[in-house]
């Protein structure tokens, strides 16, 4: 299957980023992107890895829901929001694909549009 | 060159069909459906008319081509290249509707690449693309004098393929058991009989148009033929209508669907009887068949109802037989919140008719274009043209 | 290119697997250290969430028209707020599941009620003809929509006998975790497929339990000391449109 989606490409951006930011001194005036980070301090995978991979994984953790209904949260969705998900003010969490939160942050930095929140949920149940 | 103002002005009026067409796509998409007529009951509405119209009459328009080359005809030769083109851009505008009418349109690379061959509409992607890369090759052949002696093998494969396309077209609704008013195997070659009537229906005005624009008129032989396989045509059309509707009028089971599209359906039999049947079948067969009417306003008015015909029969039996409620529970009458048992409703909204004239729009627009990019169009009204 | 993702889905299995190993074991013997049983039943919770579902179940549904009351809608209300499904005052486009339609015999007149939703069948019209194969049926029998390659053509709505499903006419907000849907998809009964999936019925057949009629019965159309087989070979049951033929997964008593 030819697999050259969005995603893959975004893949290619974060690690386009990841080498360049790795090489360090000569990309000193790049500036990338401030995260919050909800309460996810440990992910479930390294963060270079994920950065680069989140959505093969998350796809992978999607099908194996949808046709085999194996929901455990490892690399699944609804656990990435879990953790990091953050609140406003008022105590409520906020979407995670409102602007300056955790998705879309770093997608509206690489220019990649999420599908996913079309359907699914965007706070912690 | 000939003038050239006709030809612009027909330009921008397609242009602002597909204009309209993209404008009401957005719409569409951006509100979601409910700003349609569609529902959950009448899930294709008015773009699917103008689509299953535009699909249907794009095989038929590959006639002309097929009757020089498949059955030598020479009287048709002047078309074979013109009649091409028209049935990759009728194809093309239709299934511009279908695909923006989808809920999901951004997801179309999806179609391509995951497929359930058990589905009919799958195997009609492939019917699909494969006619525009055949028709691609045909025009090859007929353009390129080194391999004008293919011409005949490759029009055979397109005339076969189209006759597959149209047969699966028509399988989309005879499959559909469970609804009363498809589910029969009639429909494919009643498909195919459609696709021939629309087809050569919408050669005559669109060649006609392209012709007069050029200021040299249809040649008169060329125009008596095709209004007379016009005729027949009609008359195939109409003899499927007639043993559709007889076989199910024959068992109980039927009964009250034909009562609801021949009797009792309000808008759906008046357009069934009115438009399909007397504007649609008998009034163009008879104009066609009178020789007093065979010159050229006359025929193009016949050819013209006949596509008056054509959207009420597609409507009649795409939405017609959507509102006609399925019998679930059969020995029953049905009630609920969700109008089981009663004819649904189903107003189609502007958006609807913006989508599906846009389609129209985009394949008169590349029609037109195609005719000034290409020699489609024969040197000199009268010669036989470079493919023989 | 053609086989990367393939390999990248099979390290993520294999790793996967791995590390539910490592958990187990580590659960385990931390739990063996306090007592066996416990153990066990861990054990058993955990295979049953991450083993895929197999064909030796087929989930089904048995409606008692006769326990079922004509007006009563808490399987619905159930179905709604279970899935999120908030209408916008137009049934005609609004999501509807599972809905209560009212039956009356042509010829004697006698009246019963009963909920219609999407029948699981065996060999559902909705998944031979859904070009793209976003409609599956589950190897458990559980009839689904795979919205992630639904292109929202709704072939399959024309298919159904039934009218079960819902295309999503608007946008949404608020979805719940376990129920995704988004605009320009096909959806319909998911049988609570992620309720099942943890060893617990559907909300609807709860909301029924509740309400004191207990007119559904959820179970394992194939085990034959469970409820629903043993109480179907007690009666005569039927299914709707048996003229398909499409041996349903969801079947009526009582009528």
């Amino acid at each position: 299957m030819i697999n050259l989606d969005r995603n893959s490409i975004a893949g290619l951006i974060a690690l386009f980023l990841t080498l360049l930011s790795s090489t360090g001194t000569a990309v000193a005036d790049v500036v990338t992107p401030e995260v919050p980070m909800g309460r996810g301090a440990q992910c479930v995978e390294p963060i270079e890895i994920m950065r680069r991979d989140h959505f093969e994984f998350i796809k992978h953790q999607r099908d194996q829901t949808v046709y085999h209904g194996i929901r455990g949260t490892r690399h699944s969705l609804a656990g990435c929001i879990d953790c990091h998900a953050s609140k406003g003010t008022d105590g409520e969490f906020l979407p995670i694909n409102a602007e300056g939160q955790f998705c879309q942050t770093c997608h509206t930095y690489a220019a990649v549009k999420i599908d996913c929140f079309t359907c699914h949920a965007t706070v912690p149940d | 060159m000939p003038s050239s103002t006709p030809f612009w002005s027909v330009v921008a009026i397609a242009t602002a069909f597909v204009v309209a067409g993209l404008a009401s796509a957005h719409h569409m998409e951006s509100a979601g459906h409910w700003v349609t007529g569609m529902n959950n009951r009448v899930v294709w509405g008015v773009p699917h008319v103008f689509a299953v119209f535009l699909i249907v009459s794009a095989s038929g328009a590959l006639n002309a081509a097929s009757i020089a080359s498949v059955f030598g005809r020479e009287t048709y030769k002047p078309l074979s290249r013109l009649s091409a083109l028209m049935a990759i851009t009728l194809l093309v505008g239709g299934l511009t509707v279908l695909v923006l009418d989808l809920g999901r349109p951004d997801r179309l690379i999806v179609a391509m690449t995951h497929y359930n061959f058990r589905s009919i509409f799958a195997w009609n992607i492939f019917l699909y693309t494969g006619f525009i890369v055949l028709v691609v090759v045909y025009l090859w052949m007929m353009f390129e004098p080194r391999m004008n002696r293919f011409v005949g093998r490759v029009g055979t494969t397109a005339f076969a393929w189209r006759l597959m396309l149209t047969t699966g077209t028509g399988s989309i609704f005879a499959f559909l058991a469970a609804r009363e008013a498809f589910d029969s195997a009639v429909l494919a070659p009643m498909f195919i009989a459609m696709s021939l009537s629309f087809g050569t229906a919408l050669t005559l005005i669109l060649s006609a148009l392209i012709f007069s624009i050029r200021g040299d008129g249809l040649p008169t032989e060329l125009m008596l033929n095709l209004r007379r396989l016009l005729a027949y045509f009609i008359i195939a059309v109409a003899f499927f209508v007639v043993v559709d509707h007889l076989t199910r009028l024959y068992g109980a089971e039927h009964y009250s669907v034909e009562r609801f599209i021949l009797l009792e359906g309000g808008i759906y039999s008046m357009l069934f009887w009115i438009g399909q049947i007397l504007l649609g079948t008998i009034l163009p067969a008879v104009m066609l068949m009178q020789r007093r009417c065979s010159t050229l306003v006359p025929t193009i008015v016949a050819a013209s109802l006949v596509l008056v015909g054509a959207f009420c029969q597609l409507y009649v039996l795409i939405i017609g037989g959507q509102v006609f409620p399925i019998d679930i529970v059969p020995g029953f009458t049905e009630t609920s919140g969700f109008f089981d048992g009663v004819t649904a409703e189903y107003h189609p909204s502007l958006a609807e008719f913006g989508l599906g004239m846009g389609g129209v729009g985009l394949a008169l627009l590349t029609y037109l274009i195609g005719t000034r990019v290409l020699a489609f169009l024969p040197t000199a009204a009268f010669d036989s043209g470079p493919s023989s | 290119m053609s086989c990367k993702p393939m390999k990248k889905d099979e390290s993520a299995a294999l790793a996967q697997h791995r590390r539910t190993f490592f958990t187990q074991a580590a659960a385990g013997v931390s739990l063996m250290a306090l007592a066996p049983g416990v153990r066990l039943v861990e054990l058993a919770m955990a295979n049953s969430e991450d083993s895929p579902p197999s064909n030796d179940k087929r989930w089904g549904l048995l409606v008692d028209t006769a326990k079922c009351e004509s007006g009563c809608d808490e399987c619905v209300s159930a179905c709604n707020s279970e899935h999120g499904l908030s209408g916008h005052g137009r049934p005609e486009t609004d999501a509807q599941w599972i809905r209560k339609v009212d039956l009356k015999d042509e010829q004697t007149g006698h009246e019963l009620s009963i909920p219609i939703l999407c029948q699981h069948c065996e060999d559902p019209p909705c998944v031979d003809v859904c070009p793209t194969g976003a409609s599956f049926r589950r190897a458990d029998g559980i009839v689904l929509v795979d919205k992630h390659i639904c292109i929202g053509c709704r072939y399959c709505m024309m298919a159904c006998p039934f009218q079960a499903r819902s295309f999503i006419h608007e946008d949404l907000t608020g979805q719940k975790t376990h129920s995704p849907r988004g605009k320009g998809t096909v959806e319909s009964c998911t049988l609570c497929v992620h309720r099942v999936d943890e060893d617990q019925q559907p909300a609807c057949v709860e909301a029924c339990r509740a309400a004191g009629h207990d007119a559904l019965v959820f179970g394992d159309l194939e085990d034959a000391a469970g409820p629903l087989a043993s109480l179907s070979s007690k009666t005569a049951t039927r299914e709707l449109r048996p003229d398909l033929k499409l041996n349903t997964g969801v079947r009526y008593t009582s009528f």
